[in-house]
């Protein structure tokens, strides 16, 4: 297929996808609020930005990354490369490619995922920049990675994911306990943000490859689970993070005072 | 001429944001791998259109996404109309969600497993109901997210106390729902915000807590997202359990 069909046919695509938005928005303005709303020849310029962005994105990352991405998800995890003999005892060792492959795309992705983007510079500017933007993303990345590295190894390793996100939340209410509040909305809506565009189809890849290459897992039932790992883990890494600063503000003040 | 130098420094950051893919996947395939990077003019020409596509949307985001969302808080919050603003965020949220891909694909898989479960008949009508009902549970589920938020803002109510009460839930629920669907639920809380949604919902929520007297954007404007990557684990995991 050519560039300019397949671009043709994304474009088409986002635009279904955004109509019911688009269609709630106009009716909401038109019948409910009944107002011209404000700059509207701005704000159309900006939907016509996002949806020609959105449809560039999508086709460049399906040229670009998606196949490379799958492709290379399958073939850390495939027994040829891991020497993981199907009929053998699963030996975890034999993943460790796969553990730092998932970290560092994890981490990777959810640095180039528009919605994180969109929220962090929002955090940012509510915050009159006491939140530095860039270090909220990578908080999130961090939290990314440790989550999908954990989350591949719990499907090699096979104990059921369940045990791991109680743990996890248990972690994120200790934590929600000693955090300041103006911290807390933002941390735990940075986990539902990383998991869009460009993180799932690459995880989703790795967690089947994965689930189909460890002996005795089942793709359907081990293969999903990676997401959620992708969406607990950015929670204690944002309450970490602000924790972290915090620390170091205290001990740089007690510093000062000492001298 | 302001606008030219506001998008270079946006095409910038998309490079930088583009960076580390490129890092890792190069890392891997070259050195971990060792194998040629495949069709490499396909994959420039790709990278050239991600970053030319990140920065077109982050250009609409702030000239489009976020004032039309923060001007509707503002509009119904001068309206005083609860009823109106929750309709607003219910159908915000069930309709970007019900036809959302990621969740199709999600509702798709999760049908195959439980014909394979014997859950239900394994014939595609039989598989193609279990999956749309359950994309419709999701999408009622972000619909009562959204509501559930938006009063949460215009209450005040502190966020923790209703994200530990949902965790709570989604502990015992997992105790009693089929194995089967768990790791789905737990997934679907991820897939159900999509990126033109995110950046909505976090302009409303914003908006609200910044019209209304006594509210913190920070401490009540966020938390939106969170409602809505909750509550789908609980309505999945309930699916689950009636569908048995």
């Amino acid at each position: 297929m050519s560039l300019l069909t397949q671009m043709v046919l994304v474009f088409r695509d986002t635009i279904l996808d955004v109509l019911p938005i688009i269609l709630i928005l106009v009716f909401f303005q038109v019948v409910v609020i009944r107002r011209r709303p404000a700059h509207l020849r701005r704000v159309v310029t900006g939907f016509a930005f996002v949806l020609l962005g959105m449809a560039l994105f999508l086709v460049g990352l399906e040229e670009a990354l998606f196949p490379l991405g799958r492709a290379m998800a399958l073939q850390l995890t495939d027994p040829a490369f891991t020497g993981q003999e199907p009929t053998a005892p699963v030996d975890w060792t034999r993943f460790l490619w796969v553990y730092v492959f998932a970290a560092a795309i994890g981490f990777a992705t959810t640095v180039a995922e528009p919605s994180l983007i969109a929220v962090s510079i929002k955090a940012e500017a509510v915050s009159g920049q006491a939140l530095n933007a860039w270090g909220l993303r990578l908080a999130v990345a961090v939290g990314v990675a440790a989550g999908v590295a954990l989350g591949t190894f719990r499907i090699v390793w096979g104990a059921p994911l369940p045990y791991f996100i109680i743990a996890g939340y248990i972690v994120v209410i200790l934590q929600t306990w000693r955090a300041s509040r103006s911290i807390i909305p933002l941390a735990y809506d940075s986990g539902g943000v990383t998991t869009s565009t460009v993180t799932v189809p690459v995880v989703t890849a790795l967690g089947l490859g994965l689930a189909e290459a460890v002996p005795g897992r089942s793709p359907l039932l081990d293969g999903f689970g990676l997401i959620a790992f992708a969406s607990v883990f950015p929670i204690m890494a944002v309450l970490g993070y602000q924790q972290l600063s915090d620390w170091r503000i205290a001990r740089r003040r007690s510093e000062n005072e000492g001298s | 001429m302001k606008g030219v130098g506001r998008l270079g420094k946006l095409l910038l950051q998309s490079l930088r944001d583009l960076l580390p893919i490129v890092i890792v996947v190069a890392f891997f395939q070259i050195v971990v791998l060792q194998e040629p990077v495949p069709n490499l003019d396909r994959i420039l020409i790709g990278l050239v259109f991600v970053v030319l596509g990140l920065t077109l949307f982050v250009h609409g985001l702030e000239l489009g996404l976020f004032p039309i969302g923060e001007n509707m808080a503002h509009a119904f919050a001068r309206k005083g109309s609860v009823v109106a603003l929750l309709a607003f965020s219910f159908a915000l949220g069930f309709g970007t969600t019900a036809a959302e891909p990621a969740l199709i694909a999600v509702a798709d898989e999760a049908a195959e497993i439980a014909s394979a479960g014997g859950v239900i008949p394994s014939n595609p009508e039989a598989q193609e109901s279990y999956s749309l009902e359950l994309r419709m549970t999701v999408a009622v589920s972000v619909g009562v997210s959204l509501v559930l938020g938006v009063l949460r803002i215009l209450k005040g109510l502190p966020l923790p106390l209703f994200i530990i009460t949902g965790y709570l839930l989604v502990v015992v629920m997992t105790a009693f729902a089929p194995p089967e669907i768990v790791g789905i639920a737990y997934d679907s809380g991820g897939v159900t915000t999509s990126t033109i949604t995110v950046p909505l919902v976090t302009a409303l929520g914003v908006g609200l807590a910044t019209t209304l007297r006594g509210r913190n954007p920070l401490i009540d404007g966020f938390g939106l997202i969170a409602f809505a990557s909750l509550l789908p684990m609980i309505f999945v995991l309930g699916f689950g359990m009636l569908r048995g």
